[in-house]
């Protein structure tokens, strides 16, 4: 083999493996059975009873910052926070839901992406969707500590207890992790069941979209009872005059869509959320890595490559001790 | 300041040179004035005790809330300081004297004080059919106010209703009733609201009238600064629970037993402007207002909640500038505190390296040296 065929087996075969990316997996779809949540950032209050349900449910310490020991001041998700709600404000801060001059209180937590990123990276399987409910669940006897989930999720969720000898990532598990199952016993989250206003609302993906495509169709001023706790059987009504939404529901396709949903009437580049395509990464790198591997032709390519370097080295050395 | 002669008021009343100069301190506290104003009202009151400025005072469609609170302020001889203070011409319900003769007294007090008088309303006021469904002497309460206020030298609203119509102007409020501001157009209405309205604002009001001449700041619902400023959910007791997430979800549950925040339970605190957490009620102390006693405040000051919205529906938290405590969006968590485990573990790490690093440099040493050795 020549020197210029070997280069040109090993184009059509890179050329070949670029072609099928672009027929790489789809999105992942929906779980059957996929539960979520909707955070409408125009209820909440900023009272933080989800913050503290969700450490009295998790078992999780307060993060005490200087000497306020009577208030949990956790400044972001950390080991010690699956669930933390920050604050938007600009300017005169004075008017709540409004961009210019305004404020807003915006929920972080996982937002159980349809097709996860951070199980994508995993080269283990300690982080797995649930088939039915797409629950994005963590299992510390699989992980290895690589922590390639805190690099791998958009929304900087899955966190590392650096500060435990023996840490793992800690993520919010919608309640349902071994110890707590409030989802399998038929509960709802306890940020859902703690919040006073429905700004979090418990349910499945598919209900919930309902009712977040409802609220968009409503007029700003209207007053609309909205449902508090679990949007299936709300344990109670809230009616409320209708802010102007954003018309955008946050993880409706937002790289392949989330269970957890946001709705905010500031936009939702204002309130951190990334700049996401439809397509999933996790679609993207998935496709290009297994196209590469597939039939193990990367591999046998470099060994044909390689098999021809040491051939034609061997054949010159040979042919100058015969000189 | 030349001290107050308090002599007369001594003499007359019956009260204390030290009650009476206590009472004054606390109501110029009230209103967020310095102490040399308390020496000031003292001297007004002294004097004015001479020369009494003359008040009308009006009811109409109301329980008389307003008159029964300031009945029970609750400072020594209060209602009698007070009522011997001015020289009250007409109050339907503390006058001894009924029919036409006190109608009489009450058309000589305004002919001949006119432009001097302060007007007291209390109750709201019908004007569905003519204004027909109170009537007073057979005169109508709107025809009653209206010509008392023409020649009046302040008005004050005392009570929700006289503010803005209170539980008669509640729906489908059939004799159309409103509050004392919507029929007297173009004059100044202070309005002192509540159901019942805390006495030490009308008080204070009031006195800040007759020291200064002048009516306090007033907001842009004429209501004065110095009560009607702020928010319940400002001042509350309960506020740190509402900022860390704890509430009472029903009554007598294990928050509201450990006094949590009553949002939860419909309390309107934080869309009611005034000074109950501070002021309170009865002058006993020890939380005595309705959020300090476990009942979510209903609101009763506030146009368009108290008697408007469901009792237990929840409020819109008016919250001015969000609270500072919050993280912002950009903040990600400093970084924690090393615990003890892991310093121990980080020490070992770094004890091996600097070993093996000076077992690597001996090394070394011996083999150079070996080495250098050979090679001689």
């Amino acid at each position: 083999m020549k020197r210029r065929d070997f280069l040109k087996a090993t184009g059509a075969t890179l050329l070949g493996s670029a072609s099928s990316v672009a027929q790489a997996r789809p999105n992942l779809e929906p779980a059957p059975e996929a539960v979520g949540m909707l955070f409408d950032s125009t209820l909440c209050v900023g009272c933080k009873a989800c913050v503290s349900k969700c450490k009295e449910v998790n078992g999780m310490p307060p993060v005490i910052e200087g000497d306020a020991v009577q208030y949990d001041s956790a400044r972001d998700l950390s080991g010690d926070t699956l669930n933390v709600i920050k604050l938007y404000q600009n300017g005169q801060a004075n008017q709540k839901d409004q961009e210019v001059d305004g404020f807003c209180f915006e929920k972080r937590s996982c937002m159980h992406c349809v097709d996860p990123g951070c199980v994508s990276v995993c080269p283990v399987t300690a982080l797995r969707r649930h088939p039915k409910t797409g629950i994005i669940s963590y299992h510390v006897d699989a992980c290895i500590g690589c922590r390639n989930c805190t690099m791998g999720c958009p929304y900087n969720v899955p966190q590392f207890e650096y500060d435990n000898p023996f840490g793992q990532i800690r993520k919010c598990e919608m309640c349902n992790q071994a110890g707590v199952e409030r989802i399998d016993q038929g509960q709802m989250t306890g940020c859902a069941e703690a919040c006073p206003t429905g700004a979090t609302l418990f349910g499945t993906r598919n209900e919930l979209l309902i009712e977040a495509k409802r609220r968009l169709t409503l007029k700003p001023g209207d007053i609309y009872n909205y449902p508090c706790g679990d949007v299936n059987h709300p344990d109670s009504w809230h009616e409320q005059e209708v802010a102007a939404y954003q018309p955008h529901i946050w993880g409706e396709k937002e790289a392949g869509g989330t269970n957890v949903l946001h709705l905010s009437a500031v936009p939702f580049d204002k309130l951190g959320m990334p700049p996401l395509p439809e397509r999933s990464y996790a679609s993207i790198s998935e496709g290009v890595q297994h196209t590469l591997y597939s039939y193990l032709a990367l591999p046998a390519a470099a060994l044909v490559g390689l098999s021809y370097v040491v051939h034609r080295n061997t054949r010159d050395s040979e042919g100058d001790s015969d000189e | 300041m030349r001290e107050p002669q308090t002599d007369f008021v001594t003499r007359r009343l019956g009260v204390s040179r030290r009650d009476f100069l206590k009472f004054c301190t606390g109501i110029a506290a009230t209103m967020g004035l310095p102490g040399s104003a308390a020496l000031s009202l003292a001297d007004t009151i002294a004097n004015s005790a001479q020369q009494k400025p003359v008040v009308i005072w009006l009811h109409g469609q109301e329980c008389t809330g307003p008159t029964e609170t300031l009945l029970r302020a609750e400072h020594p001889t209060l209602e009698r300081l007070i009522l011997d203070m001015i020289s009250l011409e007409y109050h339907q319900t503390l006058d001894a004297g009924a029919g036409h003769h006190v109608e009489q007294a009450k058309e000589k007090a305004i002919a001949a004080h006119a432009g001097k008088y302060l007007l007291v309303i209390e109750g709201s006021i019908p004007t569905k059919d003519g204004g027909i469904y109170c009537k007073i002497a057979d005169k109508t309460m709107l025809a009653h106010t209206q010509e008392a206020a023409e020649h009046a030298g302040a008005i004050i609203a005392f009570g929700s209703c006289a503010s803005w119509g209170g539980i008669p102007s509640a729906g489908p409020n059939p004799t159309g009733a409103k509050g004392a501001y919507e029929v007297l157009p173009g004059k100044t209405v202070v309005n002192i609201p509540g159901c019942p309205p805390n006495p030490y604002n009308f008080l204070a009001t009031v006195l800040h009238y007759v020291t200064f001449g002048t009516l306090p700041e007033l907001d842009e619902k004429n209501r004065p600064k110095f009560a009607y400023g702020r928010l319940i959910h400002e001042n509350c007791e309960r506020r740190p629970h509402f900022d860390a997430g704890r509430f009472a979800t029903e009554f007598g549950d294990e928050g509201h037993r450990q006094g949590w925040c009553l949002y939860k339970l419909g309390c309107k605190g934080p869309e009611t402007y005034a000074n109950c957490p501070a002021v309170e009620f009865n002058d006993v102390g020890g939380g005595t207002w309705p959020i300090g006693v476990g009942h979510p405040c209903f609101g009763c000051v506030e146009e368009g909640v108290g008697f408007t919205k469901p009792l237990f529906s929840l409020s819109t938290v008016k919250t001015h500038t969000p609270p500072n405590a919050f993280p912002t969006i950009e903040q990600r968590q400093g970084s924690v505190k090393m615990t003890g485990g892991a310093a121990a573990l980080a020490g070992a790490a770094v004890g091996a390296v600097l070993g093996a690093t000076g077992i690597a440099i001996a090394a070394n040493k011996k083999t150079t040296s070996d080495t250098t050795e050979s090679d001689s």
